[in-house]
């Protein structure tokens, strides 16, 4: 196994990211994200394109927005804004091509454009130029409308921030649009709660007032799946985000934990004791019917489909131990234990099905002050290397749509919160502040 | 645009840093100068007294030579000392202490006799079902990241039993909980087993397998919150609710 700087783990990152390389490189780690030499992007504030009072303030969070998130893509490099010239583009009939290709800028693409806010309405016009191409720069031009109001600046930010990274990102869609569902206690009771991706629009969705945990949003965005005490056990719940309310799911025996959809929505994995008083791992139809047994556990929980093929299950068993990760065929056959020292718990695997992160306490034992960390494993070579390296205790991993960003909670900062990195280790981020925050679950699309 | 193109033109750097990420993998490590033969580590810890009732402490005296790194139970601590304990289940202490002629291990085990076994106290009319419930079905508790009964616990279920037998109309739920150093979920399959191993012993003693209803609470309901052994053992337990 490896031990990877962070530095080493951004080159392996950038270098397995050469469609070359990969072929090459087939032990070594892969993303998967396609990522190249990063691109240098300038993005000069949008202009007020009028004078109406509410054109200032929407265009301030749809300027913040739209840089985060183009920042945080990890496929760019952002030129400074110290760099731009003093003149302000609102139109491509303002921008001076060369001074943004030229130093200091040095800018391989610019996006720019206005925003006004006139009857009600917020108007967002954007382009992205490539300023290296007098003859045709415009990569992209788009024109959004809605309904004057702080989420719709974000919204079209995320919109258009997506056009871009979709342009230039390697052909992946874009994150901005996705959410992240999460357990928090700020409300009293752990209750199931929801995020834009980058800790925007903080909302609790249950009420249930006991414990809610492990929620898993269904791959279509409809339903929310998690689990909750009842009056005398734990039952899968059904969230519907259509209906804003709670739907009917069956109630099985005994305990059951920790629901997991296949990326296609037909199916959920769960952890019962229905069956022999101990956790194990069940496939049920996503309606819940036709309950089935796929192992015998001594302690099996957090399933995670391979969401690429459906055909595999990672899960973390205490059959042998302490807990490790464990890969079988969706059948049950095929069981294969992937991790083999330490805690090893909450398998997530990436939208691309060749990554496996997860938590692990490596160097485990008495005496043995063993941090808790997120690592990521190549599932066909095995190989592994640390994604989190700054202390406490690190859990719950989950993978963005597009690969690149890992979302998981950590105690680093005192209290138990939500995080977000990029798959290199770079970019990180806390996302939640108050309360405590657990269990992060980043949507399918 | 030509971002493919872009890649060709890294392409030699990127393989020439490919091999050298790859050559470190294999790097061999230099050759040591042979050191001075170190002193070989040595480390002892007793408890005094070894056995206590409930409620009373312990003192644990370590002393150790040659070391640089000293932990008793995980915390850093000086090379020689003492320290109270109140532990309230029989607990193993554990000192480590590394130094450059190696790691030496050393534990000790501070034995808590359980209270005066009561008699099983016979009912009467001025006690209630919950208090007798309360008296006489007492909470069990585990080792870390164990679902196994101890001893004294095997003892506390039998009589747990005999009293829950006596009284075929109880409905008991078996609550399995864990400390909070685990991760959550995994805390509830471990819970699951701690209720199990309770409700496996209760009906081999006897009990009838429909009185008793086995859950985990994983670590949701902690009984306290102090990041110490003696928090964390309250809270690795098994709790007893009368439900009729």
């Amino acid at each position: 196994m490896l031990r990877l700087t962070k530095a080493r783990l951004a080159l392996l990152f950038l270098l397995l990211a050469l469609p070359l390389a990969q072929a090459l490189a087939q032990d070594w780690i892969r993303t998967g994200t396609n990522r190249g030499a990063p691109i240098r992007l300038a993005v000069p504030d949008f202009k007020a394109a009028n004078a109406d009072p509410q054109t200032g303030p929407l265009n301030a969070v749809f300027n913040e927005t739209l840089w985060y998130d183009l920042e945080n893509a990890g496929v760019f490099e952002m030129v400074a804004k110290s760099f731009y010239p003093l003149q302000t583009p609102g139109s491509p009939s303002e921008i001076k091509l060369d001074v943004w290709g030229n130093p200091p800028p040095s800018a391989a693409m610019v996006a720019f454009g206005n925003l006004g806010v006139a009857a009600g309405k917020v108007d967002v016009q954007g382009w992205l130029f490539d300023p290296k191409n007098p003859g045709f720069p415009q990569v992209l031009g788009k024109q959004y409308k809605e309904d004057a109001s702080t989420d719709s600046a974000r919204l079209i930010a995320h919109r258009f921030a997506d056009e871009i990274i979709f342009r230039l990102g390697g052909g992946i869609q874009g994150i901005a649009e996705s959410k992240i569902f999460f357990v928090g206690t700020r409300g009293g009771s752990k209750e199931i709660w929801s995020m834009d991706y980058d800790g925007a629009g903080q909302k609790q969705l249950t009420h249930m007032g006991s414990v809610a945990l492990s929620p898993r949003i269904s791959p279509d965005g409809s339903r929310l799946a998690f689990s909750a005490l009842t009056k005398d056990s734990w039952q899968i719940m059904m969230y519907s985000l259509d209906l804003g309310r709670t739907v009917a799911f069956p109630r099985f025996g005994g305990d059951n934990f920790s629901p997991a959809w296949s990326s296609d929505g037909t199916k959920i994995a769960l952890a019962s004791s229905m069956n022999s008083g101990l956790s194990e791992i069940f496939l049920a139809d996503s309606s819940g019917a036709g309950a089935k047994r796929l192992t015998t556990g001594k302690g099996d929980v957090s399933p995670v489909f391979n969401p690429k093929t459906n055909g595999q299950i990672a899960w973390v068993s205490g059959r042998s131990g302490l807990p490790q990760i464990y890969v079988m065929d969706a059948d049950g056959s095929n069981v294969q234990k992937v991790t083999d020292q330490g805690y090893a718990v909450s398998p997530a695997w990436s939208p691309n099905g060749l990554l496996l992160a997860f938590s692990w306490i490596r160097n485990y034992g008495p005496g043995i002050p063993g941090s808790q960390d997120i690592y990521l494993m190549d599932i066909a070579s095995r190989q592994i290397v640390q994604l989190t390296h700054d202390g406490g205790r690190n859990d719950f991993p989950s993978w963005s749509p597009d690969g690149r960003h890992i979302v998981f909670q950590s105690n680093r900062g005192g209290t138990e919160q939500i995080w977000s990195v990029l798959a290199d280790g770079t970019h990180l981020q806390q996302l939640t502040r108050q309360g405590r925050n657990t269990q992060p679950n980043w949507s399918f699309k | 645009m030509n971002y493919s193109k872009r890649n060709w033109i890294f392409f030699p750097g990127m393989l020439a840093l490919f091999l050298l990420v790859s050559g470190c993998g294999t790097k061999k490590p230099p050759v040591p100068p042979t050191p001075p033969s170190p002193k070989p580590v040595t480390a002892t810890l007793s408890a005094n007294p070894s056995s206590i009732q409930r409620g009373q402490s312990a003192t644990l005296t370590w002393s150790t030579e040659n070391a640089t790194d000293i932990t008793l139970e995980g915390n850093k601590v000086d090379a020689s000392g003492s320290q109270t304990v109140s532990p309230t289940q029989t607990t193993t202490y554990h000192l480590s202490a590394k130094g450059s002629g190696g790691t030496q291990d050393a534990t000790a085990q501070v034995t808590v006799a359980q209270p005066q076994a009561t008699p099983t106290p016979t009912p009467t009319p001025s006690l209630t079902e919950e208090q007798l419930f309360d008296q006489s079905v007492k909470d069990i508790y585990f080792d870390y990241d164990k679902a196994d009964l101890r001893t004294e616990s095997q003892q506390t279920l039998a009589r747990s039993a005999e009293v829950i037998k006596a009284h075929p109309n109880w409905k008991v739920r078996i609550e399995g909980n864990c400390d909070d150093r685990g991760s959550t979920e995994y805390n509830l399959a471990l819970g699951e087993r701690r209720a199990d191993a309770a409700r496996q012993a209760l009906q081999q003693a006897g009990v009838a397998a429909g009185q008793l209803h086995a859950t985990s609470l994983g670590k949701e309901k902690q009984v306290c919150t102090e990041a110490t052994e003696d928090c964390w053992q309250r809270n690795r337990h098994d709790h007893f609710v009368l439900v009729h």
